[in-house]
Protein backbone atom coordinates (compact mmCIF):
# COMPACT_ATOMS: atom_id res chain seq x y z
CA UNK A 1 0.00 0.00 0.00
CA UNK A 2 2.59 2.70 1.03
CA UNK A 3 4.06 1.27 -2.41
CA UNK A 4 1.02 2.39 -4.29
CA UNK A 5 0.72 5.61 -2.46
CA UNK A 6 3.92 6.41 -3.08
CA UNK A 7 2.83 6.07 -7.13
CA UNK A 8 0.07 8.37 -7.05
CA UNK A 9 2.47 10.88 -5.25
CA UNK A 10 4.54 10.48 -8.07
CA UNK A 11 2.10 10.59 -10.64
CA UNK A 12 0.42 13.83 -9.04
CA UNK A 13 3.69 15.36 -8.80
CA UNK A 14 5.10 14.81 -12.11
CA UNK A 15 1.05 16.02 -13.43
CA UNK A 16 1.64 19.17 -12.06
CA UNK A 17 5.11 19.68 -13.00
CA UNK A 18 3.35 22.16 -16.28
CA UNK A 19 1.93 24.40 -13.78
CA UNK A 20 5.40 25.37 -12.35
CA UNK A 21 7.39 25.80 -15.62
CA UNK A 22 6.32 27.16 -18.62
CA UNK A 23 9.60 26.30 -19.64
CA UNK A 24 9.83 23.97 -23.35
CA UNK A 25 13.28 22.91 -22.47
CA UNK A 26 12.81 21.24 -18.91
CA UNK A 27 9.68 19.80 -19.79
CA UNK A 28 11.25 18.22 -22.97
CA UNK A 29 13.57 17.02 -20.61
CA UNK A 30 11.17 15.45 -18.04
CA UNK A 31 9.52 14.03 -21.73
CA UNK A 32 12.30 12.17 -22.55
CA UNK A 33 13.27 10.85 -19.40
CA UNK A 34 9.85 8.78 -18.93
CA UNK A 35 10.53 8.18 -22.55
CA UNK A 36 13.67 6.14 -21.55
CA UNK A 37 12.22 5.53 -18.19
CA UNK A 38 9.22 3.23 -20.27
CA UNK A 39 11.41 1.51 -22.04
CA UNK A 40 13.70 0.58 -19.06
CA UNK A 41 10.52 -0.59 -16.70
CA UNK A 42 9.45 -2.50 -20.16
CA UNK A 43 13.35 -3.89 -20.14
CA UNK A 44 13.28 -4.73 -16.13
CA UNK A 45 9.95 -6.79 -16.61
CA UNK A 46 11.93 -9.69 -18.49
CA UNK A 47 15.85 -8.56 -17.51
CA UNK A 48 15.54 -7.37 -13.62
CA UNK A 49 12.45 -9.73 -12.91
CA UNK A 50 12.90 -12.84 -15.25
CA UNK A 51 16.47 -12.60 -15.43
CA UNK A 52 16.17 -13.26 -19.25
CA UNK A 53 18.79 -10.36 -20.58
CA UNK A 54 17.61 -8.84 -24.22
CA UNK A 55 19.78 -6.87 -25.97
CA UNK A 56 17.50 -6.15 -28.95
CA UNK A 57 14.61 -4.88 -27.31
CA UNK A 58 14.67 -2.08 -30.21
CA UNK A 59 12.55 -4.90 -31.99
CA UNK A 60 9.43 -4.35 -30.04
CA UNK A 61 9.97 -0.83 -29.77
CA UNK A 62 10.84 -0.55 -33.79
CA UNK A 63 7.34 -2.91 -34.10
CA UNK A 64 5.12 -0.44 -31.72
CA UNK A 65 6.64 2.27 -33.68
CA UNK A 66 6.31 1.18 -37.44
CA UNK A 67 2.70 -0.28 -36.78
CA UNK A 68 1.43 3.29 -35.80
CA UNK A 69 3.13 5.37 -38.40
CA UNK A 70 2.07 2.24 -41.02
CA UNK A 71 -1.56 2.55 -39.83
CA UNK A 72 -1.48 6.34 -39.69
CA UNK A 73 0.01 6.96 -42.90
CA UNK A 74 -0.90 4.30 -44.90
CA UNK A 75 -4.01 2.82 -43.77
CA UNK A 76 -5.35 6.55 -42.08
CA UNK A 77 -6.28 5.17 -38.86
CA UNK A 78 -6.91 6.96 -35.59
CA UNK A 79 -2.94 7.75 -33.97
CA UNK A 80 -5.17 6.68 -30.54
CA UNK A 81 -6.58 3.35 -32.05
CA UNK A 82 -2.98 2.39 -33.12
CA UNK A 83 -1.69 2.09 -29.58
CA UNK A 84 -3.86 -1.65 -28.88
CA UNK A 85 -2.80 -2.65 -32.51
CA UNK A 86 0.85 -2.04 -31.59
CA UNK A 87 0.53 -3.57 -28.37
CA UNK A 88 -0.91 -6.58 -29.55
CA UNK A 89 2.19 -6.69 -32.78
CA UNK A 90 4.41 -5.91 -29.75
CA UNK A 91 3.11 -8.63 -27.45
CA UNK A 92 2.99 -10.90 -30.72
CA UNK A 93 6.64 -10.20 -31.43
CA UNK A 94 7.29 -11.17 -27.93
CA UNK A 95 5.63 -14.83 -28.49
CA UNK A 96 7.49 -15.18 -30.97
CA UNK A 97 11.02 -14.54 -30.22
CA UNK A 98 10.26 -16.09 -26.47
CA UNK A 99 8.53 -19.12 -28.21
CA UNK A 100 11.47 -20.03 -30.32
CA UNK A 101 14.12 -19.18 -27.61
CA UNK A 102 12.97 -20.68 -24.48
CA UNK A 103 11.78 -23.58 -26.38
CA UNK A 104 15.36 -24.19 -27.50
CA UNK A 105 16.68 -23.77 -24.10
CA UNK A 106 18.36 -20.43 -24.91
CA UNK A 107 19.95 -18.45 -21.41
CA UNK A 108 22.36 -16.07 -20.58
CA UNK A 109 24.30 -14.06 -23.13
CA UNK A 110 23.18 -16.01 -26.11
CA UNK A 111 19.66 -15.15 -25.13
CA UNK A 112 20.92 -11.44 -25.34
CA UNK A 113 22.62 -12.21 -28.55
CA UNK A 114 19.45 -13.65 -30.28
CA UNK A 115 17.86 -11.00 -29.01
CA UNK A 116 20.22 -8.61 -30.72
CA UNK A 117 19.96 -10.42 -33.83
CA UNK A 118 16.33 -10.50 -34.20
CA UNK A 119 16.52 -6.81 -34.19
CA UNK A 120 18.93 -6.47 -36.90
CA UNK A 121 17.14 -8.61 -39.26
CA UNK A 122 14.27 -6.23 -38.80
CA UNK A 123 16.00 -3.49 -39.37
CA UNK A 124 17.08 -4.89 -42.30
CA UNK A 125 13.83 -5.97 -43.19
CA UNK A 126 12.32 -2.47 -42.62
CA UNK A 127 14.63 -1.49 -44.60
CA UNK A 128 14.12 -2.96 -47.55
CA UNK A 129 10.09 -3.65 -47.33
CA UNK A 130 8.36 -0.83 -49.23
CA UNK A 131 5.17 -0.13 -46.94
CA UNK A 132 7.93 0.41 -43.92
CA UNK A 133 8.71 3.38 -46.22
CA UNK A 134 12.04 1.59 -46.44
CA UNK A 135 15.14 3.51 -46.01
CA UNK A 136 13.35 6.59 -46.60
CA UNK A 137 11.24 6.32 -43.44
CA UNK A 138 7.88 6.96 -42.57
CA UNK A 139 6.65 10.40 -41.68
CA UNK A 140 3.17 10.97 -39.97
CA UNK A 141 0.37 13.70 -40.95
CA UNK A 142 0.65 16.77 -38.65
CA UNK A 143 -2.76 16.98 -37.02
CA UNK A 144 -3.52 19.24 -34.21
CA UNK A 145 -5.43 17.85 -31.34
CA UNK A 146 -5.63 15.75 -28.51
CA UNK A 147 -8.27 13.77 -30.14
CA UNK A 148 -5.45 13.13 -32.71
CA UNK A 149 -2.43 12.76 -30.07
CA UNK A 150 -0.91 15.45 -30.74
CA UNK A 151 -0.04 18.49 -28.30
CA UNK A 152 0.31 22.25 -29.44
CA UNK A 153 2.11 22.11 -26.05
CA UNK A 154 4.55 19.73 -24.33
CA UNK A 155 2.21 19.15 -21.15
CA UNK A 156 -0.34 17.46 -23.39
CA UNK A 157 2.78 14.76 -23.92
CA UNK A 158 4.14 15.08 -20.72
CA UNK A 159 0.40 13.55 -19.06
CA UNK A 160 0.62 10.91 -22.03
CA UNK A 161 4.02 9.24 -21.14
CA UNK A 162 3.34 10.08 -17.67
CA UNK A 163 0.64 7.86 -17.78
CA UNK A 164 2.28 4.91 -19.83
CA UNK A 165 4.94 5.09 -16.68
CA UNK A 166 2.47 4.82 -14.35
CA UNK A 167 1.04 1.68 -16.14
CA UNK A 168 4.79 0.57 -15.84
CA UNK A 169 5.32 1.73 -12.18
CA UNK A 170 1.56 -0.47 -11.46
CA UNK A 171 3.31 -3.60 -13.64
CA UNK A 172 6.37 -3.28 -11.55
CA UNK A 173 4.26 -3.15 -8.46
CA UNK A 174 1.94 -6.27 -9.26
CA UNK A 175 4.87 -8.12 -10.43
CA UNK A 176 6.65 -7.71 -7.07
CA UNK A 177 2.90 -8.60 -5.01
CA UNK A 178 1.51 -11.22 -7.44
CA UNK A 179 2.13 -15.02 -7.58
CA UNK A 180 2.69 -14.66 -11.15
CA UNK A 181 5.84 -12.17 -10.34
CA UNK A 182 6.99 -14.59 -7.59
CA UNK A 183 6.58 -17.25 -10.00
CA UNK A 184 9.19 -15.03 -12.02
CA UNK A 185 11.49 -13.68 -9.77
CA UNK A 186 11.94 -17.57 -8.64
CA UNK A 187 12.62 -18.55 -12.38
CA UNK A 188 15.21 -15.98 -12.47
CA UNK A 189 16.96 -16.99 -9.63
CA UNK A 190 16.77 -20.86 -10.10
CA UNK A 191 15.59 -21.68 -12.94
CA UNK A 192 15.56 -25.50 -12.25
CA UNK A 193 14.70 -25.21 -8.29
CA UNK A 194 11.54 -22.95 -9.72
CA UNK A 195 10.61 -25.95 -12.50
CA UNK A 196 11.19 -28.98 -9.89
CA UNK A 197 8.74 -26.43 -7.47
CA UNK A 198 6.24 -26.79 -10.25
CA UNK A 199 6.79 -23.46 -11.43
CA UNK A 200 5.56 -23.87 -16.01
CA UNK A 201 9.02 -22.30 -16.39
CA UNK A 202 8.41 -21.62 -20.46
CA UNK A 203 5.01 -20.16 -20.18
CA UNK A 204 6.40 -17.91 -17.04
CA UNK A 205 9.39 -16.40 -19.05
CA UNK A 206 7.18 -16.46 -22.31
CA UNK A 207 4.63 -14.30 -20.60
CA UNK A 208 7.27 -12.17 -19.76
CA UNK A 209 8.66 -11.22 -22.75
CA UNK A 210 4.80 -10.75 -24.53
CA UNK A 211 4.37 -8.01 -21.39
CA UNK A 212 7.61 -6.52 -22.03
CA UNK A 213 7.16 -6.42 -25.94
CA UNK A 214 3.94 -5.07 -25.20
CA UNK A 215 5.13 -1.98 -23.11
CA UNK A 216 7.97 -1.39 -25.13
CA UNK A 217 5.62 -1.09 -28.18
CA UNK A 218 4.42 1.38 -26.36
CA UNK A 219 7.04 3.77 -26.03
CA UNK A 220 7.06 3.28 -29.86
CA UNK A 221 4.13 4.58 -30.55
CA UNK A 222 4.61 7.71 -27.97
CA UNK A 223 8.20 8.23 -29.87
CA UNK A 224 6.13 8.18 -33.13
CA UNK A 225 3.37 11.10 -32.29
CA UNK A 226 6.08 12.61 -30.40
CA UNK A 227 8.92 13.18 -33.22
CA UNK A 228 6.39 12.44 -36.19
CA UNK A 229 8.60 10.23 -37.73
CA UNK A 230 10.30 7.05 -38.11
CA UNK A 231 12.93 5.45 -40.13
CA UNK A 232 14.81 1.50 -39.69
CA UNK A 233 17.70 2.82 -37.42
CA UNK A 234 15.92 4.95 -35.40
CA UNK A 235 13.18 2.13 -34.77
CA UNK A 236 15.21 -1.26 -34.97
CA UNK A 237 18.90 0.26 -34.51
CA UNK A 238 21.16 -0.73 -31.48
CA UNK A 239 20.97 3.09 -29.83
CA UNK A 240 17.04 1.71 -28.00
CA UNK A 241 18.00 -1.39 -26.93
CA UNK A 242 20.73 -0.11 -25.18
CA UNK A 243 19.08 3.04 -23.52
CA UNK A 244 16.24 -0.10 -22.72
CA UNK A 245 18.98 -1.29 -19.97
CA UNK A 246 20.72 1.45 -18.91
CA UNK A 247 17.68 2.69 -16.52
CA UNK A 248 17.45 -0.35 -14.76
CA UNK A 249 20.95 -1.44 -14.42
CA UNK A 250 21.61 2.32 -13.24
CA UNK A 251 18.62 2.44 -10.89
CA UNK A 252 18.09 -0.81 -9.72
CA UNK A 253 17.64 -3.90 -11.81
CA UNK A 254 14.20 -5.70 -10.95
CA UNK A 255 12.90 -2.83 -8.66
CA UNK A 256 9.65 -0.77 -8.94
CA UNK A 257 11.41 2.45 -9.23
CA UNK A 258 15.15 1.37 -10.49
CA UNK A 259 14.12 2.12 -14.20
CA UNK A 260 12.83 5.83 -13.23
CA UNK A 261 15.39 6.11 -11.19
CA UNK A 262 18.14 5.01 -13.49
CA UNK A 263 16.86 7.48 -16.42
CA UNK A 264 16.93 10.44 -14.67
CA UNK A 265 20.45 10.03 -13.36
CA UNK A 266 21.38 9.21 -17.05
CA UNK A 267 19.44 12.63 -18.47
CA UNK A 268 20.67 14.59 -15.63
CA UNK A 269 24.36 13.64 -16.22
CA UNK A 270 23.81 13.41 -19.72
CA UNK A 271 22.31 17.13 -20.17
CA UNK A 272 25.13 18.46 -17.39
CA UNK A 273 27.71 17.05 -19.69
CA UNK A 274 26.12 18.44 -22.72
CA UNK A 275 25.92 21.97 -21.09
CA UNK A 276 30.07 21.61 -20.10
CA UNK A 277 31.83 20.32 -23.15
CA UNK A 278 28.52 21.28 -26.00
CA UNK A 279 31.61 21.02 -28.65
CA UNK A 280 32.34 17.88 -28.52
CA UNK A 281 29.85 14.95 -30.42
CA UNK A 282 29.47 11.31 -28.40
CA UNK A 283 30.40 12.79 -25.12
CA UNK A 284 27.71 12.37 -23.33
CA UNK A 285 27.50 8.34 -24.33
CA UNK A 286 31.06 8.04 -23.04
CA UNK A 287 29.85 8.82 -19.68
CA UNK A 288 26.95 6.85 -20.35
CA UNK A 289 29.24 3.97 -21.13
CA UNK A 290 31.63 4.37 -18.47
CA UNK A 291 28.64 4.43 -15.79
CA UNK A 292 27.01 1.21 -16.82
CA UNK A 293 30.74 -0.16 -16.44
CA UNK A 294 31.28 1.54 -13.35
CA UNK A 295 27.77 0.27 -12.08
CA UNK A 296 28.15 -3.22 -12.37
CA UNK A 297 31.62 -3.17 -11.01
CA UNK A 298 30.96 -1.19 -8.02
CA UNK A 299 26.78 -1.34 -7.43
CA UNK A 300 25.33 -4.03 -9.09
CA UNK A 301 22.69 -3.62 -7.34
CA UNK A 302 22.06 -0.10 -8.61
CA UNK A 303 21.75 3.29 -7.00
CA UNK A 304 18.72 1.40 -5.13
CA UNK A 305 20.82 -1.21 -3.26
CA UNK A 306 22.85 2.11 -1.71
CA UNK A 307 19.55 2.57 0.05
CA UNK A 308 18.51 -0.81 1.04
CA UNK B 1 36.46 -20.96 -26.21
CA UNK B 2 36.46 -19.80 -22.73
CA UNK B 3 32.65 -18.24 -23.51
CA UNK B 4 33.65 -15.02 -22.75
CA UNK B 5 31.30 -12.91 -25.35
CA UNK B 6 33.28 -9.66 -25.96
CA UNK B 7 30.76 -7.40 -27.14
CA UNK B 8 33.68 -4.62 -27.31
CA UNK B 9 35.69 -7.02 -30.22
CA UNK B 10 34.64 -4.67 -33.05
CA UNK B 11 35.20 -1.13 -30.96
CA UNK B 12 38.86 -2.85 -30.35
CA UNK B 13 39.22 -3.72 -33.72
CA UNK B 14 38.20 0.04 -34.71
CA UNK B 15 40.94 0.99 -32.05
CA UNK B 16 43.48 -0.63 -34.45
CA UNK B 17 42.53 0.46 -37.64
CA UNK B 18 42.92 3.92 -35.76
CA UNK B 19 46.28 2.95 -34.38
CA UNK B 20 47.42 1.71 -38.56
CA UNK B 21 46.20 4.83 -39.49
CA UNK B 22 48.07 7.57 -37.53
CA UNK B 23 51.23 5.22 -37.52
CA UNK B 24 50.91 5.55 -41.51
CA UNK B 25 50.05 9.05 -41.34
CA UNK B 26 52.26 10.51 -38.29
CA UNK B 27 54.82 7.72 -38.59
CA UNK B 28 54.95 7.13 -42.29
CA UNK B 29 55.19 3.24 -41.18
CA UNK B 30 53.59 0.95 -43.86
CA UNK B 31 50.71 -0.86 -42.46
CA UNK B 32 52.18 -4.85 -43.07
CA UNK B 33 54.94 -2.87 -40.82
CA UNK B 34 53.14 -1.97 -38.37
CA UNK B 35 52.51 -5.43 -37.51
CA UNK B 36 55.42 -5.84 -34.72
CA UNK B 37 53.63 -2.33 -33.11
CA UNK B 38 50.01 -3.04 -33.17
CA UNK B 39 49.77 -6.84 -32.40
CA UNK B 40 51.83 -6.14 -28.92
CA UNK B 41 50.16 -3.17 -28.03
CA UNK B 42 46.77 -4.64 -28.71
CA UNK B 43 48.04 -7.68 -26.58
CA UNK B 44 48.95 -5.41 -23.65
CA UNK B 45 45.80 -3.67 -24.19
CA UNK B 46 43.38 -6.76 -23.63
CA UNK B 47 45.29 -8.16 -20.78
CA UNK B 48 45.11 -4.87 -19.19
CA UNK B 49 41.06 -4.16 -20.16
CA UNK B 50 40.17 -8.08 -18.84
CA UNK B 51 42.39 -7.92 -15.40
CA UNK B 52 41.56 -4.24 -14.42
CA UNK B 53 37.74 -3.89 -15.90
CA UNK B 54 36.38 -7.01 -17.04
CA UNK B 55 37.36 -9.70 -14.76
CA UNK B 56 36.54 -6.82 -11.14
CA UNK B 57 33.04 -6.21 -12.76
CA UNK B 58 31.60 -9.39 -14.22
CA UNK B 59 31.75 -10.79 -10.71
CA UNK B 60 31.70 -14.01 -12.33
CA UNK B 61 28.27 -13.57 -14.26
CA UNK B 62 28.02 -14.38 -18.24
CA UNK B 63 25.48 -11.88 -18.66
CA UNK B 64 27.84 -8.93 -16.50
CA UNK B 65 30.43 -10.06 -18.84
CA UNK B 66 28.21 -9.24 -22.02
CA UNK B 67 26.80 -5.68 -20.23
CA UNK B 68 30.80 -4.50 -18.96
CA UNK B 69 32.29 -5.10 -22.62
CA UNK B 70 29.41 -3.57 -24.23
CA UNK B 71 30.24 -0.55 -22.00
CA UNK B 72 33.58 -0.64 -22.66
CA UNK B 73 32.20 -0.90 -26.29
CA UNK B 74 30.14 2.71 -26.31
CA UNK B 75 32.97 4.28 -24.01
CA UNK B 76 35.58 3.50 -27.39
CA UNK B 77 33.19 4.56 -29.82
CA UNK B 78 32.34 7.76 -28.55
CA UNK B 79 36.14 8.53 -27.48
CA UNK B 80 36.98 8.12 -31.12
CA UNK B 81 33.90 10.05 -31.95
CA UNK B 82 34.99 12.86 -30.09
CA UNK B 83 38.67 12.95 -30.89
CA UNK B 84 38.36 11.83 -34.31
CA UNK B 85 35.36 13.13 -35.71
CA UNK B 86 32.89 10.60 -37.62
CA UNK B 87 34.44 11.05 -41.03
CA UNK B 88 35.72 8.52 -42.76
CA UNK B 89 39.83 7.74 -43.57
CA UNK B 90 41.17 5.52 -45.51
CA UNK B 91 45.14 5.25 -46.49
CA UNK B 92 46.59 5.42 -50.02
CA UNK B 93 49.61 3.03 -50.66
CA UNK B 94 51.56 2.15 -53.58
CA UNK B 95 49.81 -1.33 -53.97
CA UNK B 96 46.06 -0.38 -53.34
CA UNK B 97 45.03 -0.85 -56.88
CA UNK B 98 47.26 -3.21 -57.27
CA UNK B 99 45.92 -6.74 -58.58
CA UNK B 100 47.25 -10.06 -58.87
CA UNK B 101 45.93 -12.56 -61.85
CA UNK B 102 45.60 -16.05 -60.41
CA UNK B 103 43.72 -17.84 -63.18
CA UNK B 104 41.29 -16.14 -64.20
CA UNK B 105 40.21 -14.31 -61.44
CA UNK B 106 41.52 -10.91 -60.85
CA UNK B 107 42.53 -10.38 -57.16
CA UNK B 108 43.54 -6.96 -55.17
CA UNK B 109 46.66 -7.76 -53.79
CA UNK B 110 45.89 -6.46 -50.27
CA UNK B 111 43.13 -8.83 -50.11
CA UNK B 112 45.33 -11.88 -50.90
CA UNK B 113 48.11 -10.37 -48.78
CA UNK B 114 45.12 -10.13 -45.87
CA UNK B 115 44.30 -13.80 -46.86
CA UNK B 116 48.03 -14.54 -46.32
CA UNK B 117 47.97 -12.89 -43.19
CA UNK B 118 44.74 -14.31 -41.68
CA UNK B 119 45.69 -18.18 -42.67
CA UNK B 120 49.34 -17.84 -41.10
CA UNK B 121 47.52 -15.96 -37.24
CA UNK B 122 45.21 -19.18 -37.77
CA UNK B 123 48.60 -20.89 -38.35
CA UNK B 124 49.95 -19.75 -35.35
CA UNK B 125 47.41 -19.75 -32.82
CA UNK B 126 46.75 -23.43 -33.62
CA UNK B 127 49.87 -24.29 -32.83
CA UNK B 128 49.68 -22.41 -29.49
CA UNK B 129 46.47 -24.27 -28.29
CA UNK B 130 47.90 -27.30 -29.53
CA UNK B 131 51.91 -26.85 -28.72
CA UNK B 132 52.62 -24.79 -25.76
CA UNK B 133 51.47 -25.09 -22.07
CA UNK B 134 49.33 -21.81 -22.22
CA UNK B 135 47.64 -23.59 -25.15
CA UNK B 136 46.64 -26.31 -22.74
CA UNK B 137 46.11 -24.32 -19.54
CA UNK B 138 43.73 -22.02 -21.61
CA UNK B 139 41.60 -25.89 -22.51
CA UNK B 140 41.82 -27.22 -19.38
CA UNK B 141 40.03 -23.53 -17.74
CA UNK B 142 37.65 -23.68 -21.23
CA UNK B 143 36.57 -27.63 -20.02
CA UNK B 144 36.94 -27.27 -15.98
CA UNK B 145 37.38 -24.14 -14.66
CA UNK B 146 37.90 -25.16 -10.63
CA UNK B 147 39.86 -28.44 -11.80
CA UNK B 148 42.06 -25.97 -13.88
CA UNK B 149 42.64 -23.98 -10.46
CA UNK B 150 43.34 -27.11 -8.48
CA UNK B 151 45.82 -28.55 -9.84
CA UNK B 152 47.64 -24.70 -9.88
CA UNK B 153 46.57 -23.23 -12.84
CA UNK B 154 46.49 -19.57 -12.26
CA UNK B 155 42.66 -18.92 -14.05
CA UNK B 156 42.28 -15.59 -13.92
CA UNK B 157 45.93 -14.85 -15.59
CA UNK B 158 44.97 -17.33 -18.65
CA UNK B 159 41.63 -15.94 -18.88
CA UNK B 160 43.52 -12.56 -19.19
CA UNK B 161 45.68 -14.15 -21.33
CA UNK B 162 43.13 -15.32 -24.16
CA UNK B 163 41.76 -11.77 -24.11
CA UNK B 164 44.98 -10.31 -24.51
CA UNK B 165 45.69 -12.70 -27.68
CA UNK B 166 42.06 -12.10 -28.82
CA UNK B 167 43.03 -8.63 -29.40
CA UNK B 168 46.33 -9.14 -30.48
CA UNK B 169 44.51 -10.76 -33.17
CA UNK B 170 42.79 -7.92 -33.79
CA UNK B 171 46.04 -5.97 -33.87
CA UNK B 172 47.06 -8.15 -36.82
CA UNK B 173 43.37 -7.62 -38.60
CA UNK B 174 43.86 -4.44 -38.68
CA UNK B 175 47.41 -4.21 -40.39
CA UNK B 176 46.08 -6.55 -43.00
CA UNK B 177 42.46 -5.02 -43.38
CA UNK B 178 43.23 -0.65 -43.05
CA UNK B 179 44.84 -1.18 -46.86
CA UNK B 180 41.71 -1.99 -48.66
CA UNK B 181 39.32 -0.99 -46.10
CA UNK B 182 38.56 2.47 -44.02
CA UNK B 183 38.12 3.60 -40.56
CA UNK B 184 35.90 5.57 -38.64
CA UNK B 185 34.26 5.56 -35.54
CA UNK B 186 31.68 2.85 -36.01
CA UNK B 187 33.31 0.35 -38.13
CA UNK B 188 33.65 -2.05 -35.71
CA UNK B 189 29.84 -2.49 -35.23
CA UNK B 190 29.30 -4.51 -38.46
CA UNK B 191 32.01 -6.99 -37.63
CA UNK B 192 31.23 -8.01 -33.96
CA UNK B 193 27.68 -10.28 -35.14
CA UNK B 194 29.66 -11.47 -38.14
CA UNK B 195 32.15 -12.40 -35.46
CA UNK B 196 29.60 -14.60 -33.03
CA UNK B 197 28.26 -15.53 -36.74
CA UNK B 198 31.51 -17.10 -37.41
CA UNK B 199 32.26 -18.53 -34.23
CA UNK B 200 28.99 -20.07 -32.82
CA UNK B 201 28.69 -21.54 -36.64
CA UNK B 202 32.06 -22.89 -36.48
CA UNK B 203 31.73 -24.13 -32.84
CA UNK B 204 32.69 -22.60 -29.54
CA UNK B 205 36.30 -22.93 -29.12
CA UNK B 206 36.71 -25.07 -32.52
CA UNK B 207 39.41 -23.04 -34.62
CA UNK B 208 38.64 -25.44 -37.98
CA UNK B 209 35.64 -24.73 -36.90
CA UNK B 210 35.95 -20.51 -36.83
CA UNK B 211 37.77 -21.02 -40.06
CA UNK B 212 35.15 -22.85 -42.31
CA UNK B 213 32.05 -20.37 -40.39
CA UNK B 214 34.47 -17.69 -42.08
CA UNK B 215 34.37 -19.05 -45.35
CA UNK B 216 30.98 -20.17 -45.02
CA UNK B 217 29.46 -16.53 -43.98
CA UNK B 218 31.74 -15.06 -46.72
CA UNK B 219 30.17 -17.15 -49.35
CA UNK B 220 26.56 -16.58 -48.02
CA UNK B 221 27.18 -12.70 -47.67
CA UNK B 222 28.12 -12.78 -51.59
CA UNK B 223 25.10 -15.03 -52.67
CA UNK B 224 23.17 -12.90 -50.60
CA UNK B 225 24.06 -9.39 -51.82
CA UNK B 226 24.03 -11.04 -55.49
CA UNK B 227 20.84 -12.39 -55.26
CA UNK B 228 18.39 -10.07 -53.15
CA UNK B 229 20.56 -7.07 -52.77
CA UNK B 230 23.52 -5.40 -51.12
CA UNK B 231 21.36 -4.31 -47.79
CA UNK B 232 19.06 -7.08 -47.87
CA UNK B 233 21.60 -9.90 -48.44
CA UNK B 234 23.10 -8.94 -44.86
CA UNK B 235 20.21 -11.06 -43.58
CA UNK B 236 21.25 -13.84 -44.36
CA UNK B 237 24.00 -13.41 -42.32
CA UNK B 238 22.06 -12.77 -39.01
CA UNK B 239 19.29 -15.68 -40.41
CA UNK B 240 22.11 -18.13 -40.00
CA UNK B 241 22.64 -16.78 -36.41
CA UNK B 242 19.66 -17.64 -35.07
CA UNK B 243 19.07 -20.38 -36.57
CA UNK B 244 22.71 -22.45 -35.36
CA UNK B 245 21.65 -20.95 -32.07
CA UNK B 246 18.38 -22.36 -31.97
CA UNK B 247 18.68 -25.70 -33.55
CA UNK B 248 22.71 -26.44 -33.03
CA UNK B 249 24.38 -24.74 -30.46
CA UNK B 250 27.25 -26.85 -30.80
CA UNK B 251 27.92 -25.38 -33.98
CA UNK B 252 28.33 -27.37 -37.11
CA UNK B 253 31.31 -28.59 -36.14
CA UNK B 254 31.71 -28.72 -33.06
CA UNK B 255 31.30 -31.04 -29.82
CA UNK B 256 27.88 -31.13 -27.96
CA UNK B 257 29.24 -29.35 -24.64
Amino acid sequence: MRQLAAIAAFAVAVALLPGLTGSGVVLNIAIMTLYAALLGQAWNILAGFGGQFSFGHAVFFGTGAYAAAVLQARFGWNAWATLPAALALGAAVGAFIGTLSFRYGLRGSYFALVTLAFAEVFRILANNVQFTGAGVGLMVKLQPGAAHFQFADKAGYLHVILAFVVVGLLVSWWLKHSRYGAWLQAVRDNEDSAAALGVNVFAVKLQAIMLSGALTAAAGVFYVQYFQYIDPSLAYGPAVSVEALLGPIIGGLGTIWGPILGATVLHLLGEATRGLVSSLPGVNLVVYGALLVLMIMFLPRGIIGLVK
Amino acid sequence: MLHIINFAHGAALMVALYGVFFLHQKAGLDPYLSLPVMVPAMFVAGYALYRFVVAKASHGKDENILLVTLGVAIVLENVALTLWKSDTRTIETGYTFTTVAIGPAMIALPKLVAFAGAAIVAALLLAMMRGTDLGRAIRACAKERQGARLVGIDVEHVFAMSFGIGLACLGAAACFLLPAYYVNPQVGNGFVLIAFTIVVLGGMGSFAGALLGGLLVGVVESIGGLYLGESLGQIGIFLIFIAVLLFRPQGLFGARA
